[in-house]
């Protein structure tokens, strides 16, 4: 039995904001693969839980008439990864959200819990990061768009008031239109375990020119909350793609990256793997857009 | 509010299911306690050992973090619903026999409807993908090598 002092279901979003007005004190729960550990571990023993797991209007991924993609935040891991539009245009989603746990995990875990639980190791942070997603966030008062960048406000902390709740992760066209991108996860096991570090790399590429045209790069658990290695994509963007390019990545993410010693790893660690995983997964990304990763 | 109960009606190895549970309980908890369905183990409790392994619609889940409460009008199917009208085994469970895939016995329920689920998609798999798939459940005593050498005959047989 789990320590929960009441459930409520909500069948709708409206439902939802309606329970949350009349049940300030309860905690939202979607898959639960993190809820109910919590619970487990005593940390929020009692709760009132307001379950969003059937809200059908927040699962599911599809496209507007702005070719936005949109997925609803209770949608499971997998069933992102399996997604027919997810595969043609956003696959580096996909593919990351598929190193989550393992399968049985990534068949209740929903990418909306994952960004909510403000964890820096999550494994879609990084990739949603690098897309630019907004979240659709519905309270009360309406409805507001967030990017996912100032989203994340510290370790377990985001940018979500009481009352409200997240329905939806935009990818905005322009952001995945013409870009590929890879995320590399490093961690110690290949399954069930949390990321060490994680870098998501999504880019634009000129092939006529061999130009790097735009690049994006996230990591995860190099900072307090996922980080976006502003400097370095300004300094690659225009770029010829070559040794070179893939040198200066590695070098200047080590100069932007503020990784923490922990029991996982030490910072000394972290650094050295950061340079390595931005240089590899860039060169993945350049490989998915049809260029040779050298260049030539 | 202790003791505040919810009814759930589903479907467990093919069978109409009605039962009032408990908000506070889990799948688990549900498949053992009220329907007798002994293969589905108690082993970590957070999702992480795969003993638990149940398949829901088609898909894998720990029945440990899934409350019994989301179970309304879904089809649920433990390793009792793989038996065979005479008492037959499926060719996996028979395969995992073959293979010495098995020692204890203890995370076995749950690797098999792990495997059950990979081989119903009729994929034919690498053994990396099969690893893959396998990765939600762990076992303690014989190791992964004659669990994925089972699944990998089965999948070429098929």
């Amino acid at each position: 039995m789990y320590d929960i002092s009441n459930y409520y279901k909500a069948a709708t979003v409206e439902d939802a904001i309606t329970l949350m007005k009349e049940h300030p004190e309860a905690k939202i729960i979607a898959g639960g693969s993190d809820v109910l550990i919590r619970i487990r571990e005593g940390k929020m023993a009692g709760s009132e839980l307001i379950g969003i797991r059937d809200i059908q209007e927040m699962n599911g991924v599809y496209m507007n008439e702005n070719e936005d993609i949109l997925i609803g935040a209770v949608t499971p891991f997998s069933h992102i990864t399996s997604n027919d539009l997810i595969k043609k245009h956003i696959n580096v989603l996909g593919r990351a959200v598929d190193q989550v746990g393992g399968p049985q995990v990534r068949n209740i875990g929903t990418i909306g819990g994952n960004i909510c639980n403000g964890a820096v190791s999550a494994d879609s942070a990084p990739t949603s990061f690098s897309l630019d997603a907004k979240l659709k966030i519905v309270g009360a008062q309406g409805e507001r768009i967030v990017p996912i960048t100032e989203f994340y406000l510290g370790p377990g902390r985001v940018e979500l008031k009481p009352g409200e709740l997240l329905t939806h992760i935009i990818i905005p066209r322009e952001n995945y239109q013409g870009y590929t991108g890879h995320y590399i996860k490093y961690s110690m096991r290949n399954a069930m375990d949390i990321a060490t570090l994680g870098c998501s790399v999504v880019c634009k590429v000129d092939r006529a020119g061999n130009l790097l045209e735009d690049v994006r790069i996230t990591f995860g658990v190099a900072a307090p909350t996922p980080l976006r290695c502003y400097q370095t994509e300004s300094m690659l963007k225009g770029k010829p793609i070559n040794g070179d390019l893939y040198h200066l990545m590695e070098t200047s993410v080590r100069e932007e990256i503020n990784p923490r010693d922990s029991w996982r790893a030490s910072k000394a660690f972290r650094l050295q793997i950061g340079g390595e995983i931005a240089k590899r997964a860039l060169m993945k990304a350049v490989e998915f857009a049809g260029c040779s990763k050298n260049g030539d | 509010m202790n003791g505040n109960k919810q009814l759930v009606t589903c479907i467990v190895n093919g069978e109409q299911v009605a039962e009032y549970v408990d908000v506070r309980e889990s799948l688990l908890d549900m498949l053992r306690n009220r329907l007798g369905l002994t293969s589905v183990k108690k082993g970590c409790e957070v999702g992480e050992c795969g003993a638990c392994t149940v398949i829901i619609d088609g898909e894998t889940i720990d029945s440990c973090i899934y409350l019994a409460v989301w179970a309304s009008g879904k089809n649920i199917r433990t390793l009792e619903g793989l038996l065979g009208p005479d008492g037959e085994l499926t060719r996996i469970q028979e395969t995992f026999v073959e293979e010495g895939a098995i020692q204890c016995g203890f995370c076995t329920p749950g690797f098999v409807m792990a495997a059950t689920v990979l081989l119903e998609r009729g994929e034919k798999l690498s053994r990396e993908a099969i690893k893959k798939h396998m990765s939600g459940n762990l076992c303690r005593c014989t190791g992964y090598h004659n669990i994925a050498n089972a699944v990998e005959k089965v999948m070429k047989e098929q």
